[in-house]
């Protein structure tokens, strides 16, 4: 099995003639947050074209001072208000949780330092003894119960953390250094899920609100950093928390800055204000390692790019013949059509030109390295004969007409690969219209069940949690399939992802949730396009190990030779 | 005077009105901030309960009510993202647009009327055509080009200045300021000039214009005949004269620089209300929407009455009728 986790720096290439475009996105889990579209931004290579070389003000890393720039909007500083990316993101500076993950979303202590199941609802967690909040006091399995519970009591909670608790039924303290979780059924994702949960200081946060962790009041974890000063929608700056029971950061004072706009992120890096940015445009990226102060790591990230297909109306909106006319049947419901569409596409053309290299093509629902994926399954070949022959056999000889919709300010080059897809898909001849928008009126046509093909990113932990999300069979009772909007059912899917969750034992669970991953695949619930690829850039000096789950932490960088 | 004073009050609640309305269905029409906001993991009796937790779930009218009632005691909701009260996000995001917008406004005047009086008074020298020209540049670019191209001249090549974000702040009466201290001026110099480049051009043209016609009028070439020096002819007799026009339009244009800086607060990632504003829109953040919008309304009725009172200061001849 080929290792995801790479840290390379992207060769050196001439500046392109033709303008490449960049495209700001943010970090949220897919598919929700906030991504902003500034269309407009599209031109910077050209600025940079027009500049080629850039100086670079000398660094000081004598200081131990750490600037990063973030690209999505930090909405609040609770850590159980809003389950973004972003907040996340600086909260786990402050705040810690019980498991954490390792760069290649492995499963690793974190304030737990051993947790097993007792029985097959009943899990026990052994804290780490000595750590400290910082304000000095202990941390305790109080603490722990108390964050379990917290998510959901705040009021007017835009749906934060509340998925992650929802299989707990209680949460107490054994003793100071144990803490029992007793789920509402058996229940294999626990761990996962509480990597989510930040860890609060019981006695700081028990009637704080969200205003009082803006302001710091609150802000009192277990973390590598402690709260300095917040200045909403700029900066967050953070300073080292010295008895933080970790290897203490290189750096003793850490400023988080949000920049969304990509140039401008990608600028300050340029001129030295900021040592590192995450999020870097794919087209600065040959840029940025053109100059010998700066660098570029990249990993495959855990968000995959897909097709949702409608599976469930015998005449889906947007798909007729090529006179407008509504047609017989559903063909989407017809696995040899999926399969045409499937090798209509091609995916190497989308990774290298419309990704620029920042796109690995996928045939799984998660990325390589993530729990549960299948490194057996490979990507389809491009074969456009082979497509219309199959669409031929589905009784489709002169293809029929679809529309593809999707967002154009929430995936890195979202609007583009909408394009490529609907020419690629019209040249094997599924006329392909493309109806591109902004997420938030694009999830608002989803819900009004307007969209029969449309484009969704996905990241998480693992195959079976996934597949609860996007491929079960929609059922509000059990809560599966929330995300199918194609409404794919397949009960052997179902079942081995229900399996998969109800087991303990990992093992097990990853084998049941290969294969529902392997079935769902090869059965096409829907069309995967690619994994994409998330880089960093910083200086020279500085080392980053790149992240699947594209988080960035000040902490995890560390000084090198250049 | 007063009662000048209480009709635009009464017109400026009925705007209120119609714009929260407006605002209000234009956001509701777009679609749910649940299915925004929402953690992807969430299973759809947890999407339903936060729709209901957040009050979306009722009908509009409802919404909308629920809102007024709000309104009429002061509290325009709280926002969905960062739960904490809309109008409390944007008090604590004014400040540094007003202060962009202050001081781009004041480069467009300090610059934008002597030299527009420089190319009135030599309509024909190479210089009153190099303003003419420049000022064309300055209408005709887009704002957030001339911005990116700011950042890699003075920032990243030069590395005079800083690229974004807002400098170190110092509070006067409470309010965060930066302009007091030299770090917030370097922050502070290169988006106040991208945000005043458009002015500046506007104000050049304007003043161009007035100069001219005003140096063909009989009074100047009374003057001029009395044997008036020419600089007090240009200062008393013509500035004086085109200044009515000039404040109109600063006015107005205040208003809109705070409404509008929005692509200069995003490319250099000043932490002002257009930025909350564009942010709020990606998630569709109702009670920060509708309340930026009234404010912004509100700024503007504020600014037009305290233009309409400044011309009686101007010109006497101006009075304002109050009961027509």
């Amino acid at each position: 099995m080929h290792s995801c986790f790479r840290e390379m720096i992207v060769e050196t290439t001439p500046i392109p003639a033709f303008p490449l475009k960049g495209k700001e996105f943010h970090g949220i889990p897919s598919p929700s947050g906030g991504g902003l579209g500034w269309g407009w931004f599209k031109t910077l290579p050209l600025l940079y074209a027009a500049f080629g070389v850039f100086l670079l003000t000398p660094i000081n890393i004598a200081a131990a001072e750490l600037r990063i720039g973030l690209s999505g909007e930090v909405t609040s500083l609770d850590p159980h208000l809003l389950a973004s990316q972003p907040n996340l993101t600086v909260g786990r500076h402050v705040f810690e949780s019980l498991t954490d993950v390792d760069p290649q979303t492995k499963l690793i202590p974190g304030l737990a330092e051993r947790w097993r199941a007792i029985d097959v609802t009943t899990w026990e967690f052994n804290l780490r003894r000595g750590v400290k909040f910082h304000d000095g006091s202990d941390f305790t399995a109080e603490d722990a119960a108390f964050s379990m519970q917290r998510p959901l009591s705040i009021k007017g909670s835009p749906g934060g953390f509340a998925s992650y608790v929802r299989a707990i039924e209680s949460a107490t303290a054994v003793d100071a250094h144990t803490l029992r979780i007793k789920t509402k059924y058996p229940y294999g994702a626990l761990p996962e899920d509480i990597n989510s949960i930040l860890i609060v200081s019981r006695k700081h946060a028990l009637n704080a609100g969200p205003e009082d962790f803006d302001a710091g009041r609150a802000m009192i974890g277990t973390g590598p950093y402690k709260f300095v000063r917040y200045q909403r929608g700029d900066r967050l700056e953070l300073a080292r928390h010295d008895n933080w029971w970790g290897k203490a950061p290189a750096w003793n004072r850490v400023t988080l800055r949000v920049i969304p706009a990509d140039p401008s992120r990608t600028a300050s890096l340029l001129s030295g204000e900021l040592d590192a940015i995450e999020h870097v445009p794919s087209a600065d990226i040959k840029n940025v390692n053109k100059n010998n102060n700066l660098r570029v790591t990249q990993t495959t990230s855990w968000r995959t790019i897909l097709l949702h297909l409608d599976q469930y109306r015998a005449q889906p909106p947007g798909v007729t013949d090529a006179n407008g006319k509504p047609l017989a049947k559903n063909p989407f419901m017809d696995l040899r059509v999926r399969q045409a569409i499937s090798k209509a596409i091609n995916r190497n053309a989308i990774a290298e030109r419309v990704m620029e290299g920042l796109a690995v093509p996928a045939n799984n629902i998660v990325s390589p390295g993530v729990f549960g994926h299948n490194a057996a399954l490979k990507a389809e070949t491009y074969d456009v004969e082979g497509a219309k022959k199959l669409l031929a056999a589905a009784g489709y000889p002169n293809g029929f007409h679809v529309t593809l919709a999707g967002p154009n300010n929430r995936y890195i080059n979202d609007e583009q690969i909408l394009q490529t897809v609907a020419q690629l898909l019209t040249r094997a001849g599924i006329t392909t219209r493309v109806e591109a928008m902004p997420m938030s009126a694009f999830l608002g046509r989803v819900r009004k069940e307007e969209t029969a093909f449309a484009l969704l990113g996905w990241g998480s932990f693992a195959a079976d949690l996934a597949l609860r999300s996007l491929v079960a069979a929609p059922n509000p009772e059990k809560g599966y399939g929330a995300w199918n909007w194609g409404r794919y059912a397949n009960p052997k899917v179902d079942a081995l992802m229900e399996q998969a969750l109800a087991s303990i034992d990992r093992n097990k669970r990853e084998t049941l949730a290969r294969e529902a991953n392997t079935l769902a695949m090869n059965d096409l619930a829907f069309i995967p396009l690619h994994h994409q690829v998330v880089s960093w850039a910083m200086r020279a000096s500085l080392s980053y190990t790149p992240r699947t789950d594209e988080f960035t932490f000040a902490h995890h960088f560390t000084p090198r030779t250049p | 005077m007063l009662n000048f004073t209480l009709r635009r009050l009464a017109q400026s609640v009925a705007t209120l009105f119609v714009m929260s309305l407006l605002v209000f269905t234009g956001v509701y029409a777009i679609g749910n901030p649940v299915d925004i906001l929402i953690n992807p993991q969430a299973d759809q009796a947890e999407i339903a309960q936060t729709i209901a937790r957040l009050g979306l779930d009722r009908p509009l009218w409802e919404q909308y009510w629920i809102f007024l009632k709000g309104a009429f005691s002061g509290d325009l909701g709280k926002s969905f993202a960062a739960s904490i009260p809309a109008i409390e996000l944007i008090f604590e995001r004014m400040p540094a647009t007003l202060e962009l917008a202050f001081m781009a406004m004041l480069i467009a005047i300090v610059l934008g009327i002597p030299l527009g009086l420089l190319a009135g008074l030599k309509p024909d020298s190479w210089i009153g055509r190099g303003i003419m020209a420049g000022s064309i540049l300055g209408f005709s670019l887009p704002t957030f080009w001339v911005g990116l191209m700011l950042i890699m001249v003075f920032s990243v090549q030069l590395g005079w200045l800083p690229t974004t974000g807002r400098g170190a702040t110092v509070d006067v009466f409470g309010i965060p300021v930066s302009f007091l201290t030299w770090d917030g001026i370097r922050h502070l110099i290169l988006p106040a000039t991208n945000l005043a480049l458009f002015k500046l051009s506007l104000l050049i043209r304007l003043t161009r214009a007035g100069t001219r016609e005003a140096m063909l009028q009989d009074y100047v070439r009374y003057a001029r005949a009395k044997g008036v020096p020419e600089s007090n002819v240009v200062r008393v007799h013509v500035l004086r004269n085109i200044l009515i026009p000039i404040v109109t339009v600063v006015g107005l244009e205040l208003g809109s620089l705070i409404a509008f800086a929005v692509v200069t607060e995003t490319v250099f990632a000043w932490p002002g209300m257009g930025k909350l504003l564009i942010d709020s829109i990606n998630v569709l953040d109702r009670p920060v929407i509708v309340a930026y919008l009234l404010v912004i309304v509100f700024l503007f009725i504020f600014i037009n009455l305290l233009v309409d009172l400044l011309y009686t200061a101007l010109d006497p001849r101006v009075r304002l009728k109050g009961a027509r």
